[in-house]
């Protein structure tokens, strides 16, 4: 028993970093430009693909072909932003923001059938296969690599966020828009590149994903549930509050899917809506400030 | 907002003008007329691919209009009615198989769907309301998942196999029609009810929500239980739309009883006409519904009709984000003041007024603060 807890606590650990990454994406957009992105969870099975095809018809690395997905990403990020999110205005906003992503999901979702098919697919190299024996566990190591690049990228992300220029500008955009305007900061700039940072993350999201798990495009519903539940666990906006989620839901899943794997899905939202009702913020969230 | 509440200045020149007919007479002749029509309908076009439409459709303007006296008056968009609906079907679905109730009897279990659904509505709602906007929606769709999740994996449940409702031994040929007037009296109740509450003291509770929760709050509006009577009502519907959606289908599967495009359905539908309208919610089930279905016909791929559904989606969202009932309504009006200004020989200068209903402030209305790009929201 204490050995199945712990194998489940590291690999929920390892998990949840990659689900971190996809998270903090998701939240960064929503704290810069108060878009909820729903069409992140059909981005990463879009990253996915891509490095499918990538991997499968150019036969290019995993890994390198991440230097070819990561721009990708970005620019598909971009022009969400720009083609559609920037024309959205008024009061309902965020709501209609809502509803425009999940437009672009399904149209994604629409475009990856007909390219794919409804089949299965999982990526494939040697190390997504093999394991590493590491204090009496077998590790996969794409489980190792997806989690050490994880942890780089939002290692980045933060310096980022916290060390440039730019992200003095992002920063000050998630406080206060208007303000942030009247100090000189090019919104419309900032809000485009913000929401391809978002987008672009799911890029590494998206391989470890397809190499751990076999997907279609119709993946990208139980990703985004999945998604939202930890940014609203975490406080939305918050990026320590979704990395510090992400770990919390993939080890309590771990932890439940030893006794029940049909449960521990459940177990997730259950925890989701048991802390929202004693913490309508989320953990590490703010109260929301009185609407205008 | 609503349209009776702020009318544009067009509008009431125009009324001053010459209607002979007021607002609401018209909306009522319009009512009937619309409500004969779709009487009529199944007695003229027999044809058993139209008759189903129409069922699907009148169960979607049951839907919508439920969706919309919550969603639409409260402001509140919730993305989780396809829980309504799933506890309908799998209510109705289960007490028929345990009570072994066969044949025309099943009917006799509606009101338990309706039961079922108000029984869940309540903690949904209490957990869910605490929260406002974005929260909200998101953990409306958490809750979703939850229950599609429990469809599947509970035992009472029937599992991925999921439940099949009793046997009706009735002729193919007219079996749609009992349907048909059964959905369609379900629609113009709930239409009349949204009609009633939102003239009522209760209705205007829930737009001063919308407007302004704070506010509505500090004026004594006691915000969670209404909100939370708006919900369950909007529940119940959607939950007796899902028991006769399943005796018409003759089955439930976890992923159609509770299934995520019928919760973006409803919510499109509603948009597409104008969201927090009366009539809004009603043509827009009116348009879609009857419109997707013939693009699955026409459209063999299902994918592709997929895509042209997102696209019309994100069309409607971007162009036509208040729907098309208000935003015909507005140039409507402007085109009458204008063909009225010409008439009475002024000169065509004062078009900002005329076309200033959405996006540029009228004269005399404080806009809101100093939002980027932000119009005057009534």
């Amino acid at each position: 028993m204490g050995r199945e807890l712990y194998r489940a606590i590291v690999d929920g650990i390892l998990y949840g970093g990659v689900y971190a990454l996809m998270a903090v994406g998701l939240t960064l957009i929503f704290g810069v430009l108060d878009i909820i992105n729903i069409a992140q969870g059909i981005l990463v099975v879009l990253a996915a693909y891509l490095s499918y095809v990538l991997s499968v018809h150019l036969h290019l690395e995993l890994f390198l072909g991440l230097l070819i997905t990561i721009p990708v990403m970005f620019l598909v990020g971009v022009a969400i932003q720009v083609l559609f999110m920037r024309r959205l205005r008024g009061r309902e906003r965020t709501s209609m923001s809502l509803l425009a992503s999940y437009a672009v999901m399904i149209i994604i979702e629409g475009i990856l059938y007909l390219a794919f098919g409804p089949d299965y697919v999982q990526l494939n190299a040697s190390y997504v296969t093999s394991s590493v024996h590491v204090l009496g566990f077998y590790l996969p190591y794409i489980y190792l690599y997806g989690f050490g690049l994880a942890v780089a990228l939002v290692a980045a992300l933060y310096l980022m966020l916290y060390r440039t220029t730019f992200g003095r500008s992002l920063r000050a955009t998630m406080q206060d828009q208007t303000a942030a305007r009247l100090v000189g900061i090019d919104i419309n700039r900032v809000a485009a590149l913000a929401f391809g940072i978002g987008v672009a993350v799911t890029a590494v999201g998206g391989m470890v994903f397809g190499a751990t798990n076999a997907f279609n495009p119709n993946s990208g519903y139980d990703l985004i549930s999945r998604l939202l539940a930890i940014i609203i666990l975490g406080g939305m906006g918050s990026i320590g509050g979704a990395l510090a989620a992400a770990l919390f839901m993939s080890v309590t899943e771990a932890i439940v899917d030893i006794w029940s794997p049909t449960w521990s899905v459940v177990v997730f939202y259950a925890a989701l809506v048991v802390v929202l009702t004693f913490r309508p913020q989320g953990l590490f969230g703010h109260r929301e400030a009185r609407a205008q | 907002m609503s349209q009776d509440i702020g009318q544009p200045a067009g509008a009431r020149r125009w009324r001053a003008g010459g209607a002979r007919l007021s607002r609401e007479t018209r909306g009522g002749i319009a009512a009937v007329l619309l409500l004969l029509i779709a009487i009529i309908f199944p007695l003229v076009i027999t044809d058993q691919v139209a008759t189903q439409i129409g069922v699907d459709t009148m169960l979607f303007v049951a839907a919508t209009v439920a969706w919309n006296l919550f969603s639409g008056f409260t402001g509140y968009i919730s993305l989780g009615a396809a829980v309504f609906f799933g506890t309908g079907a799998y209510t109705v679905g289960i007490a028929a198989q345990d009570w072994h109730i066969t044949g025309n009897m099943e009917f006799a279990l509606l009101p338990l769907a309706a039961l079922a659904a108000g029984v869940v509505a309540v903690p949904f709602g209490l957990i869910a309301l605490r929260v406002r906007r974005h929260t909200f929606v998101v953990i409306t769709i958490a809750i979703f998942f939850i229950f599609q999740l429990m469809a599947f994996n509970l035992h009472i449940t029937g599992g991925s196999v999921g439940i099949s409702a009793p046997f009706l031994t009735w002729a193919p040929e007219t079996f749609n029609i009992p349907f048909y007037y059964m959905a369609l009296a379900l629609a113009a109740g709930v239409a009349v009810l949204s009609w009633l509450i939102r003239g009522s003291r209760f209705g205007l509770q829930l737009r001063a929500i919308r407007d302004d929760e704070d506010r509505a709050r500090g004026l004594g509006v006691r915000a969670l239980r209404v909100k939370l009577v708006a919900f369950v009502i909007s529940g119940v519907v959607i939950g007796l739309v899902g028991a006769l959606w399943f005796f018409f289908i003759g089955q439930v599967l976890p992923q159609y009883g509770f299934d995520p495009l019928f919760d973006l359905s409803v919510a499109l539908m509603a948009f597409f006409g104008g969201f927090g309208t009366l009539w809004g919610p009603i043509l827009g089930a009116l348009i879609l519904e009857p419109g997707q279905q013939y693009l699955t016909l026409q459209v063999s791929n299902s994918y592709a009709s997929e895509l042209i559904w997102g696209s019309l989606f994100l069309l409607v969202i971007l162009f036509l984000p208040r729907g098309v009932v208000p935003m015909a309504g507005e140039k409507a009006m402007a085109w009458r003041a204008r063909r009225e200004r010409r008439r009475a020989g002024q000169p065509a200068a004062a078009r900002p007024a005329s076309a200033g209903t959405a996006d540029a402030a009228l004269p005399g209305r404080p806009t809101g603060a100093s939002t980027p790009g932000g119009r005057s929201t009534r």
